[in-house]
């Protein structure tokens, strides 16, 4: 039989192009269902999307310096360094007038930056500002603005200072980035690990990912039978459990982290006990705080729900009777667990892993408060430099290496489990 | 045939309780011949299923002993009893094809790939679904997933299979179509069927023999002729087919037979003596709606007459609810033969034969 498919298109019984006519009539819900989600959208607009853009634009950028001494840095370029030991006379005229002219409130901004490419930097240049602006005063124009420099202070003829200007001439700078790596330009531009005292984020990074596995994989191996008990038992006692799950979720994460530090200090709960069943000597007593085991089982500890609920979500709805089918079927329980059970539970495994993970990887206030020096986290220096140095370019870059490497597992999730797989409820 | 290949499955003495203050189950006696398909009827609650979860070895008898072949199985975990089993939403595993699914119990006993791959397909021709082993459990139709667990139920050729009612899930169509098709697989493969179900024609349909369980005591088990036609008391006769009752005591035993007087004086029926014994005793006749006569007479006297309440017309037959020595549900199935006139409010004459009459327990 021959079929014949008409390519017309398609009209009402009024003679309106049907697609018009649907759009027109699905028009009046799409647009209700748009106001109704704006408010929540606009929400997370301002309060969502736009810091991290901001945050991320402030990981590269390098405009504030640039604003300060345009002049000087135009004329820096031209520098041959393989030619002259020192800049060019232009470089110093140029920064001489923009020392003398400048906004002073944007100088010291400029100069915290400077300070952040080569210590030493701040005080360099106020001393210097200072002798500039007697110079001005009595109204002297230098011959040589190079030689007033360097009399004024020896460190101008000392290239190093000004090989440092490298990083700092451009708008934007990847230099934020490679620190938080431990790495720095060289006077040719070229990136070098940091000296070796300075040398701290690879460890840090490191350390975060060590921890944030190990509590994946603690939450998981305690969380997996506690889920399977609150699925499987009757609905009395799961709720009551539940509550037991879901009390830490209601109590302040300080009460619960502080909690933890009496629990596991030397002269703690835990030690005490140990030392009054003889299992510890006195002075054996075992330092479980302030070091890296505090904050993996602190984090453990807090995370667990994370795990739990996911797991249970998923678990409740695997019927009993597939375990009974199993073993039916000849399968030995350990066998029906393992071929039947367990693969019915991934997308609740990937869910709560994926989800604990995230989470520790940024955990901030129990690494810092029961982590001591060893157990600190990258969230830890991101605080650190937000607070106290005021690096808010390095703090840019550890957040947007963090999205970075968050994303990448999120893409390697999907790829590898599929995002659709994942069920929180 | 001799006693043992007689009862290839043997229920002997079983108590069932799950909180030691109910009994689930009590006393059960059970023959089950081999080959036979024997299906467990009764309302939900009776123990139908717990015997069959007693017997699949989920649950453990508190008194009694289970005998598969001889030998007691209370102490062989499920795993090793070799009894196929059909659940009732089917309990397909959703991470695994069809044709996985088949294999699995084939995998757990280590047969080789390629036999595997015989018996799957062997198995999935069986049922009809041949070229559905990629298929996910979820790709399927509901009557397809039903097949799907028959055939996993059968593949690894168990000594029995049980089935808990396997097509509940199904609607009222394909449930028959199954019916006929798992009654021709039992006839073709001649494997022993235990059968679980609350629906009566479900089990008249499929079964060799029925045990009718109700508050877990088995009723009555018989063929299901007899289980129709003389069911042995009034929650047999009840659950069973339609039913006429009429409640009155007895006033007279003549060997087999009966003579009841109806409650509210409304006269005396001869009937068949079944589970009454002395006169001054309180009965319940049941009379099956085809088993009623109109406008004839009989000579045992069992002439009544009844008012119609309502009639409905099924096109084979006419269904008429009278008003019948003060029981208004009395139902009369009337052969559409084109002779019957009568409207609503009629008087009609009734009659029917004292075989006809069961006097049961009240």
């Amino acid at each position: 039989m021959e079929v014949t498919i008409s390519t017309a298109e398609l009209l009402t019984t009024d003679g309106i192009p049907l697609k018009q006519s649907l759009r027109k009539a699905e028009r009046r819900n799409k647009l209700r269902a748009f106001l109704l989600v704006f408010p929540l959208l606009l929400f997370i607009i301002v309060t969502f999307v736009m810091p991290i853009g901001d945050m991320l634009l402030r990981s590269v950028d390098d405009s504030q310096i640039n604003s300060v001494f345009p002049n000087t840095f135009e004329e820096y370029k031209n520098w041959d360094k393989g030619a002259d030991e020192l800049p060019p006379e232009e470089v110093y005229k140029s920064l001489f007038f923009e020392l003398a002219n400048g906004d002073k409130r944007q100088i010291g901004k400029a100069l915290t930056r400077m300070n952040y490419a080569k210590s030493g930097w701040k005080s360099l240049i106020k001393k210097t500002t200072r002798e500039i602006k007697k110079i001005v005063k009595k109204g002297e124009e230098p011959v040589s603005y190079k030689d007033t420099f360097i009399k004024i202070n020896k460190f101008w003829g000392d290239p190093t200072y000004w090989y440092s200007f490298n990083q700092m001439v451009n708008d934007r700078s990847s230099i934020y980035y490679w620190n938080a790596l431990d790495r720095t330009f060289d006077e040719d531009g070229d990136v070098v690990l940091q000296d070796e005292k300075r040398r701290m984020y690879i460890k840090t990074w490191l350390r975060t990912f060590k921890v944030s596995v190990y509590v994946t994989i603690f939450c998981l191996i305690l969380g997996f039978p506690v889920a399977h008990l609150l699925a499987n038992l009757p609905l009395r006692y799961s709720n009551l459990l539940m509550i037991f799950v879901l009390l830490p979720f209601w109590t302040s994460l300080l009460v619960r982290t502080t909690a933890w530090i009496v629990m596991l200090q030397q002269n703690g709960v835990i030690n005490g006990i140990l030392v009054w069943l003889g299992v510890i000597s006195d002075d054996g007593r075992i330092q479980m705080v302030y070091n890296e085991a505090g904050t993996l089982i602190a984090m453990t500890q807090i995370l667990l729900p994370f795990m739990i609920l996911p797991l249970y979500s998923v678990m409740r709805v695997i019927p009993k009777s597939h375990m009974r089918a199993a073993q039916n079927l000849g399968a030995k329980p350990a066998m029906a667990f393992w071929r039947v059970y367990l693969p019915q539970t991934i997308p609740g495994i990937s869910a709560g892993g994926l989800l604990v993970f995230v989470l520790a990887i940024g955990y901030f206030i129990t690494p810092e408060l029961v982590g001591g020096k060893d157990g600190k986290l990258i969230g830890s220096w991101i605080a650190y430099h937000l607070k106290t140095t005021l690096n808010w370019g390095l703090c840019a870059a550890l957040g947007g290496i963090l999205l970075g490497i968050m994303l990448i597992f999120y893409w390697l999730y999907n790829k590898i489990v599929g995002i659709d797989n994942i069920k929180l409820g | 045939m001799n006693d043992i290949s007689q009862s290839f499955v043997k229920f002997e003495k079983i108590d069932k309780s799950y909180d030691g203050e109910v009994l689930v189950v009590k006393n059960l006696n059970l023959d089950i011949a081999k080959g036979e398909f024997v299906t467990m009827l009764g309302p939900s609650g009776s123990g139908k299923t717990t015997t069959l979860m007693m017997l699949a070895g989920f649950e453990t008898p508190t008194n009694g002993e289970i005998f598969l072949d001889t030998k007691p199985i209370s102490k062989i975990p499920p795993y090793e009893r070799e009894i196929g089993m059909v659940f009732q939403n089917y309990a397909l595993f959703p991470h695994m094809t069809v044709a996985e699914n088949l294999s699995f119990p084939l995998e757990v006993r280590k047969i080789s790939k390629p036999d595997i791959k015989e018996k799957v397909q062997k198995a999935l021709d069986m049922v009809e679904l041949g070229n559905f082993g990629t298929r996910f459990p979820a790709q399927l139709s509901g009557g397809q997933q039903q097949r799907v667990a028959l055939a996993r139920a059968l593949v690894f050729e168990p000594r029995l299979v049980l089935m808990d009612e396997p097509l509940g899930a199904l609607d009222k169509n394909l449930r028959e179509q199954m019916q006929y098709e798992i009654k021709h697989i039992h006839d073709r493969i001649g494997i022993t069927v235990v059968y679980v179900t609350h629906d009566q024609s479900e089990a008249l349909t499929m079964s060799n023999r029925i045990a009718v369980f109700n508050d877990g005591v088995v009723q009555q088990l018989s063929t299901p002729d007899i289980l129709y036609e003389k069911p042995e008391n009034s929650f047999v006769a009840k659950f069973i087919g339609e039913n006429n009752t009429l409640n009155g005591v007895v006033r007279e035993v003549n060997g087999s037979s009966c003579t009841v007087e109806l409650d509210g004086g409304f006269g005396m029926v001869k009937a068949l003596k079944i589970n009454v014994n002395e006169v001054g005793e309180k009965t319940q006749l049941s009379i099956r709606p085809e088993r009623v006569s109109i406008d004839k007479t009989t000579s045992d006297s069992n002439n009544f007459s009844g008012k119609i309440e309502e009639l409905i017309y099924l096109g084979d037959h006419i269904r008429a609810r009278l008003d019948v020595c003060g029981n208004n549900e009395f139902i009369v199935k009337v052969p559409n033969e084109g002779s019957f006139n009568h409207k609503e409010g009629d008087e009609l004459k009734l009659s029917w034969n004292s075989e006809d009459v069961r006097a049961l327990d009240l």
